[in-house]
């Protein structure tokens, strides 16, 4: 269909961006494909150590799923976005679709080993997250391809993580976030990974931070050389939300915050995690 | 809207609201909250920002809370939609509505339908709701007039009054 349209269709999925983003005339697609009555693409799978979602799989169906909140990060994620309403109608394909750099799933994935399966006319192919998304607005689909489901492999034992953004009010997109992922071995960290989120054109994956943390134990020193390095990796623009300067300092304390209780919940800790509102 | 040169081909579609079945025909970009305000002429729901925040236009679609300023109306063909309008049966408040007039849970009521909704929903899942619960439960509906606190005891003693009772609104 979307070949037969040609380059002026969209797909619409939840349709809480795209709506809106209409409505300003930021988005003017001449067709719409809408994706909501197609049976089966809507569910949370477990098989072989690999949580499977279907690209039309509403964020409340995964903040409400007991096999989804085995990985704590993303039933922060899916819990925390938006508002119920928006929650009811946003879908976990759209949102990374549509790879907004103030997205919430794109960051909380990069720290799991995420895949993209991506259906198209001529088959089915499977993209790696980070190179799925490749800019702002902009991932790896083709013009007749779609999201069909994002597979996430479960982390190994002695894994901890928490995702945490700051927002002005519910609705909102975040301000700043999050998302750190930890490898526990007793108190020393094996392995890190750590997303910052709405600090730049994409997600951005924090290697400094993540080196600073491998190997140490989680100390106040280290803490606050990987809050440093995670500073500097942010990338942020000054706009509404706030200044350049005031999202740095912002993000740097996310992820001080978001090690802590990742630290805790490796332990087997339960730590209850949402967005912060200001 | 633009000026459009072409014709827009309406698409026919059936939807239950309030309990009643309705067939209209309408223009596919038609929002659900215009279909619902000028078509079936039913104002209750109200256009608060159109822009996906404050969640004045808070309907239920089979059941879930949704902003009806962001879903199509072609969208809803096959669904059940509950607005405020539905609440009250035969004379009878309903009571989340009796709970936000006892509650004092509004001032200029802009907000109020989409309030009810929204408690609706949670009370419909979670029928002895935490006040942290009920806050992230209405996150996104926008009192302007700031009256949170009653609309909080208003959802607290609707939730009280309806111990027991099964929340589907019909």
């Amino acid at each position: 269909m979307l070949s037969q349209l040609g380059g002026d269709a969209k797909l619409l999925a939840g349709g809480q961006s795209l709506i809106p983003l209409m409505k300003l005339r930021f988005a003017n697609p001449a067709h719409l494909v809408d994706l909501n009555f197609i049976p089966g693409t809507s569910f949370i799978k477990e098989t072989n150590a690999e949580l499977h979602f279907g690209a039309m799989t509403r964020h409340a169906e995964i903040e409400a799923s007991s096999a989804a909140a085995e990985i704590p990060i993303i039933h922060d994620c899916a819990a925390g976005i938006a508002d119920v309403q928006v929650r009811n109608r946003g879908t976990i394909g759209g949102s990374l679709a549509e790879a907004d750099p103030s997205g919430d799933w794109a960051a909380v994935l990069m720290t799991l080993s995420t895949e993209i399966r991506c259906l198209g006319t001529t088959g089915e192919r499977t993209v790696r997250l980070p190179d799925f998304i490749t800019d702002a607005y902009t991932t790896a689909l083709e013009h007749n391809e779609l999201v069909k489901e994002v597979v996430v492999k479960m982390p190994p034992k002695n894994n901890g993580g928490a995702y945490l953004a700051f927002k002005r009010s519910a609705p909102v997109y975040p301000t700043a976030s999050a998302a750190v992922q930890l490898t526990m071995d007793g108190d020393v960290c094996k392995d890190a990974a750590i997303t910052l989120g709405c600090v730049g054109l994409t997600a951005i994956k924090a290697t400094e931070a993540e080196s600073v943390l491998r190997g140490q134990a989680i100390t106040e020193k280290t803490l606050s050389a990987a809050m440093d390095a995670a500073r500097t990796a942010a990338d942020p623009q000054s706009d509404m939300r706030g200044s350049l300067e005031y999202k740095r300092t912002l993000v740097g304390a996310l992820v001080r915050r978001a090690i802590e209780i990742a630290v805790r919940r490796a332990r087997g800790e339960q730590v209850e995690v949402s967005h912060i509102y200001a | 809207m633009p000026e459009t040169s072409q014709a827009i081909e309406k698409i026919a579609i059936q939807l239950t609201v309030n309990g009643k079945q309705h067939s209209v025909k309408i223009e596919p970009r038609m929002l659900l909250v215009e279909l619902l305000r000028e078509t079936l002429d039913l104002t209750g729901t109200h256009v608060g920002c159109d822009t996906t925040y404050c969640g004045a236009c808070t309907v239920l679609l089979n059941g879930a809370a949704v902003k009806s300023c962001t879903i199509f109306a072609v969208q809803a063909d096959g669904a059940e939609i509950l607005t405020v309008e539905g609440l009250e049966k035969e004379g009878q408040l309903h009571p989340v509505q009796k709970a936000f007039g006892d509650a004092f849970g509004l001032q200029c009521g802009y907000c109020t339908p989409g309030m009810m909704l929204s408690t609706v929903q949670l009370l419909s899942t979670n029928q002895q709701p935490s006040e942290q619960q009920i806050h992230k439960a209405i996150a996104g509906n926008t009192c302007r007039c700031t009256g949170y606190q009653n609309i909080v005891h208003a959802m607290q003693l609707a939730a009280e009054s309806m111990k027991g009772a099964t929340v589907d609104g019909d």
